[in-house]
């Protein structure tokens, strides 16, 4: 049996079309399978499990859906993935075997669970949360690599950057200061600054963020005080906490104090969908274009 | 040997000065900085009668009305409950590191919370907010299985039966509540945001709900402050002096349950508040429940205030867990508490 090792975090394409043909050890009674070719579609993973989210709508997008068998129990996106109750959070290297795949592709490595799948010979791709928007193009070039979906992955990276050039430009340039706004993660008012990968999103269409300045551990995601947010009197509140928390335009408005907020006596309360607004698969595109309509929206000034 | 101590004026009266310290540097201290003279005004402006101009716009009016003084107020309440309870918990079961927690107040709220969180309930726009309720009907629930367990036992005459049947109970609700958290991983970003001890989201709803409590909590139990020096000599004597060791155990558990609930169904989580403030006033104010129950009541309120206070400043504009100043302050505290313990109980 051809042991296969494949635990990236980010590392060069390069690095990765050699490590994705696989290394033989010999000893095996299948030793023909895994030649040394570059990696073609016959030698792509068929039994594919995703244990996030983001992975498995990269996959999808791609056109590696019919590998997928598995995904976990919070990938929802597109409608027809295979849901499974496997978790991501808390991942059972058995029961993922379970599916025999014969690659895995996750987001973290939750209770060492790569080393879990390389002990039981499973293939691993680690693809941790994005940084930037190129950190995303380039998980899907690598996905498109090893699964044999090379062409579609350039397709999906090149859409992905022409519509996100068509956005952009297409958001007024203010004459004042740039709008502001509060990007709300739950309800005691964790958010994220623009050197996330959202807040990188935001910034794409000018957007100025009020959560820099509280930022000082550089972590990207400080809690801030509800008296700060009611001093600077974002422009916009984008909600990420519809879903999780049951926020909504409706509910900021009836915290005490947030009814004089401009966003809220203007209408700018944006509720986004949380699954779009934390993963960084092709789907961001859906959020920069909410982001933008709201952004030519409001009042230049 | 009964002890004697008053509270003396002097104490009394360092214990009103922390409360009005606290309120008057939490209200005029914040990320936002505005004038003192402004924010005092602005606090007169809503008293019966007066009429000022506090030269705030409505919004900063907002911070120091509906944001800054309810959590001050919310802080003092908390604090107070946490510190009064954890006392009493100490002094029936003559335990010196009983926590308003002991009896699984904890547990049961946080599975309450939970319940409430993945059914959906605690989105409702009501008239009353149900996530409180729920964490409040669970810490009650969970009282009550507790002194099930630990009366049925023995009958309550050792306490220890009590404090091992909380335990239990606290273990196996946990154990509930990782499960039903687990099963609905979504809700996971909303039980932690409960469960991570809290007044940053303070609001006058969460003052109005613990408020009756709070009164009927500290009324009752220093009440029982004679009561409680009379059972700190053990139950036969204490028989001797004409008190029903058992009825007396019961009301002030059952009271400091009901006042540790409220508590932690409007704040999630806060340790160390209830060892901590006890503990302190028993070293320097003396060791009768007259002086620890009020004082307790005072400085516990001002000790969480503050604390809050700091919470909310030190990294401003952002905000440090609340859990993570005062067990930072707690942890050095709590391993003096049991080295002297261990003289003490041996």
């Amino acid at each position: 049996m051809p042991t296969r090792f494949l635990t990236l975090a980010l590392v060069p394409l390069a690095a990765l079309a050699l490590v994705a043909c696989g290394d033989d050890d010999d000893g095996g009674e299948a030793a023909d399978e895994g030649t040394t070719t570059t990696a073609a579609s016959e030698d792509a993973p068929e039994r594919i499990v995703s244990l996030a989210p983001t992975t498995t709508e990269m996959l999808f997008a791609i056109g590696a859906g019919d590998q997928v068998v598995a995904v976990d129990d919070q990938s929802n996106y597109p409608e027809d993935v295979p849901q499974t109750d496997l978790s991501g959070f808390e991942p059972n290297v058995e029961a993922i075997v379970g599916y025999e795949p014969d690659l895995v592709v996750l987001t973290d490595d939750n209770g060492d669970v790569v080393a879990g799948l390389e002990a039981a010979d499973v293939e691993t791709l680690l693809l941790p949360a994005a940084a930037t928007i190129d950190d995303s193009y380039d998980q899907l070039s690598q996905l498109g690599e090893v699964t044999g979906h090379e062409d579609e992955a350039a397709d999906v990276v090149q859409g992905m950057q022409d519509d996100i050039e068509e956005i952009t430009q297409s958001v007024p340039v203010p004459d004042g200061p740039p709008p502001t706004y509060y990007h709300e993660l739950d309800q005691t008012f964790f958010t994220a600054t623009s050197s996330t990968f959202i807040g990188q999103v935001y910034e794409m269409v000018g957007l100025e963020n009020i959560a820099d300045a509280a930022d000082a551990d550089g972590s990207g995601y400080p809690q801030l005080s509800a008296e700060y947010i009611l001093e600077q009197n974002p422009d916009i509140i984008f909600l990420a906490d519809t879903k999780c928390c049951g926020q909504s335009a409706e509910t900021v408005a009836a915290r005490p104090g947030w009814a004089e907020l401009d966003a809220v006596t203007s209408d700018h309360v944006v509720e986004l969908d949380d699954d779009i607004a934390s993963r960084w698969g092709p789907r961001v595109v859906d959020l920069l274009r909410t982001v933008a309509d709201e952004v030519a929206r409001v009042p230049a000034g | 040997m009964i002890r004697v101590e008053r509270l003396g004026v002097g104490w009394l009266a360092a214990g009103v000065a922390a409360v009005l310290v606290a309120v008057v540097a939490g209200v005029a201290a914040g990320p936002v900085s505005l004038a003192p003279f402004d924010v005092g005004r602005e606090l007169l402006d809503h008293l019966p009668f007066v009429e000022v101009r506090s030269g705030l716009t409505d919004r900063q009016a907002a911070i120091v009305w509906d944001l800054r003084l309810p959590r001050v107020v919310l802080g003092l309440l908390v604090g107070a409950m946490l510190a009064v309870t954890g006392s009493s918990y100490q002094g029936v079961f003559r335990n010196p590191l009983a926590d308003p927690y002991l009896l699984g107040v904890a547990a049961g709220a946080g599975f309450g919370a939970t319940l409430a969180i993945v059914s959906g309930a605690s989105t409702d726009v009501g008239f009353v907010e149900p996530l409180p309720l729920a964490a409040f009907a669970g810490a009650l629930a969970a009282v009550g299985l507790t002194y099930l367990l630990g009366a049925a036992g023995d009958r309550f005459r050792s306490p220890a039966a009590l404090i091992l049947a909380g335990v239990a109970v606290a273990s196996f609700l946990t154990a509930l509540q990782t499960y039903v958290q687990q099963r609905e991983s979504e809700t996971l970003r909303d039980v932690y945001a409960w469960l991570l001890g809290r007044l940053s989201t303070a609001h006058w709803d969460e003052v109005r709900l613990l408020l009756p409590y709070a009164v009927i909590t500290a009324v009752v139990l220093l009440a029982h402050r004679r009561a409680l020096d009379v059972l700190s000599v053990g139950d036969e004597e204490a028989a001797a002096l004409g008190l029903h060791p058992k009825r007396t155990r019961l009301v002030v558990v059952i009271v400091a349950s009901l006042g540790a609930a409220a508590a932690v169904s409007v704040s999630g989580l806060i340790i160390f508040v209830g060892i901590i403030v006890p503990h302190t006033i028993r070293l320097v104010a003396g060791t009768s429940y007259r002086v620890i129950l009020p004082l307790s009541l005072l400085l516990g309120g001002a000790f969480l205030a503050l604390v809050d206070l700091l919470a909310r400043t030190v990294v401003a504009p952002a905000e440090l867990p609340l859990g993570v100043v005062t067990a930072f302050f707690g942890a050095p505290f709590f391993a003096v508490v049991l080295r002297s313990s261990r003289r003490a109980t041996a």
